[in-house]
């Protein structure tokens, strides 16, 4: 399709190999997940042009950035690259850090330099060095001064890893307003679960250099047959918007496609889009609804069931008219239900979690 | 106080110092730059090479030179061959055997500073669209700043202090390669000790005055954050 990205890379190096074959979407977030020492960060260095795989292939929107006769260096290359850790350059302002790829960029300007200090929300901190900045407010900085070049491709490796649980929590919701407000494709490598479930559109799983899944992200999530292994994190995503508000018990409806769940009351307006996340572990199954504490109570379908990480546990994917729910339990209780392919139920979920 | 002498000694001292040290900016730069990033094997051997002029006698390394400039020598042959006569007993033959004997002095201090530059800020100036000479002058250049301050200021009063090679190819000229150095040893030959004394001090207090410098005032290295 026009606007997707192909990239084909096979580099070995002693004791580590890559060897992917991708075709990624030109829009929305794509998120390379996997083990540190999966490949992941070479694989977005590629792209960047900032490694350079022997053989490789690599077009971005109908243009070759790399093949057999043309190699696009990086500073070609119309990325915007976040980097794990500070890189800000130290004998600059944060004007200056932001200025430095602005003045070089001959792309067409497509985010300005106050949007991108806008968005980050760093308008009291140009006039600072890198070195009197806060982990969190460098990361901020190094974000915006990747979104100012006005990047075609917006490349983030770990830009969270660095920080504490805090500043994290700090830090994403400005990333989620990225997602929102720019239509500039981004590849963003992470080991954190909670940051895929959160940015992602598309998800790529690696592992020892190799892909070992890859889709969208709520498709992804809910494979049963491969090693998405998140463990306690197990679960999916439902993208949804705000139906209802039951102000009397501080209680909204999220309506996705297929039913609806009460979450609490963030205090969004009506038909605000939301993504929630399920997790497997809050999602039990039952043969008839009865009274219970649980009051997300829906009509489902068993559609596979495969193996957790446990021998005595087992994941379940049911379906909800198009969605789909994950629900973790013992294979006793399983085989007491008797779930098998087909088998229509109720799922009682526990818990819900807004993402935005 | 000074004779006219021992000032015009200590003028063409600090000229032979500050042109050496310019040239040695110039063509320094650059060998630091590779020896700090390259991976080649003859990386080793061209590091031995520069610092040569560390432990070897300055005798050793005038001899040398001397040789090579001389009129069968190869640096000798062309220089006559460019009509520029011979270098040995000249002021510029000062110049060019003091760029071989402070070449460490320029080199060690820059090499280091740019190893600790390090690779990630180039690579973060790459993909803010800079080409690599680009990045070289607006980041690596400021980044290791400190570092060309301190190896411009050794090179330059290690040139200042130099005797063994002046005296092998300068000889002692008055206002051509009569250096300061050398003009103490003149007054000492001679025993003229005051004006020894004089002009040691003037040599004593400045060294002494550079090296404070260096460690008292020396600004905290910046490095990529």
């Amino acid at each position: 399709m026009a606007g997707d990205i192909d990239a084909r890379f096979k580099l070995d190096w002693p004791g580590f190999s890559v060897d992917v074959n991708l075709t990624l979407p030109g829009r929305g977030v794509t998120a390379l997940f996997g083990p540190s020492g999966s490949g992941k960060s070479t694989l977005l260095r590629c792209i960047a042009g900032l490694e350079r795989a022997p053989q490789g292939r690599l077009v971005v929107a109908d243009e070759v950035w790399q093949d057999a006769d043309r190699w696009l260096p990086t500073h070609q290359r119309p990325i915007g690259y976040v980097f794990q850790e500070s890189s800000l350059f130290a004998h600059l302002s944060v004007l200056g850090n932001l200025r430095y790829g602005m003045k070089r960029n001959a792309e067409p300007q497509r985010v300005s330099l106050d949007q991108a200090i806008d968005l980050l929300g760093i308008g009291h901190l140009l006039d600072r060095k890198p070195d009197l900045l806060s982990g969190g407010e460098r990361q901020r900085v190094g974000m915006a001064r990747a979104l100012a070049v006005s990047p075609r491709l917006l490349l983030m490796d770990e830009p969270l890893a660095a920080l504490d649980m805090k500043r994290k929590q700090e830090i994403l919701p400005y990333l989620e307003r990225l997602h929102d407000e720019l239509d500039i494709p981004v590849i963003y490598v992470s080991h954190a679960p909670d940051e895929v479930v959160r940015l992602a559109d598309h998800l790529v799983v690696m592992d020892e250099g190799r892909v070992v899944a890859d889709g969208p992200l709520a498709d992804t999530l809910t494979r049963l047959d491969l090693p998405v292994r998140l463990g306690e994190d197990a679960g999916t995503i439902l993208d949804a918007a705000v139906g209802a508000v039951d102000a009397d018990w501080h209680l909204m409806r999220v309506d996705f496609a297929g039913g609806s769940l009460w979450a609490r009351d963030h205090g969004l307006p009506l038909g605000h889009r939301v993504r929630v996340r399920v997790l497997a572990r809050d999602v039990s199954l039952v043969g008839q609804p009865g009274t219970s504490s649980i009051q997300n109570v829906l009509p489902a379908c068993v559609d596979a069931i495969g193996d957790d990480e446990h021998p005595g546990l087992a994941l379940v994917r049911v379906r909800i008219g198009e969605a789909v729910l994950l629900a973790r339990l013992t294979k006793r209780a399983a085989a007491a239900l008797g779930v098998k392919p087909g088998l229509a139920l109720w799922v009682q979920v526990k818990s819900v979690a807004l993402m935005e | 106080m000074l004779s006219d002498d021992d000032l015009q000694a200590i003028w063409l001292t600090v000229r032979l110092a500050g042109i050496v040290t310019l040239i040695l900016l110039l063509l320094g730069t650059p060998i630091a730059w590779w020896l700090a990033r390259s991976k080649a094997w003859w990386k080793g051997p061209i590091s031995a090479v520069v610092a040569l002029p560390l432990v070897l006698p300055p005798s050793v390394l005038g001899f040398y030179l001397l040789l090579a400039m001389g009129p069968r020598g190869p640096v000798g042959q062309l220089t006559q061959a460019l009509d520029l006569g011979l270098l040995p007993f000249t002021f510029w033959g000062l110049v060019v055997a003091s760029v071989f004997y402070s070449l460490p002095f320029m080199v060690q201090p820059l090499q280091t500073a740019f190893e600790a530059v390090g690779e990630r800020p180039l690579e973060v100036a790459a993909t803010l669209r800079a080409s690599p000479l680009d990045a070289f002058f607006t980041v690596a250049v400021p980044l290791a700043m400190p570092g060309f301050l301190t190896a411009s200021i050794l090179t330059f009063a290690h040139t200042v202090g130099e005797f063994g090679v002046v005296l092998m190819i300068g000889g002692n000229i008055p206002g051509v390669t009569r250096v300061a150095s050398v003009q103490i040893y003149d007054h000492v030959e001679a025993l003229e000790y005051m004006q020894a004394h004089r002009l040691a001090a003037v040599m004593l207090i400045f060294s002494f005055l550079v090296l404070l410098f260096l460690y008292a005032w020396r600004p905290r290295p910046k490095l990529g954050a």
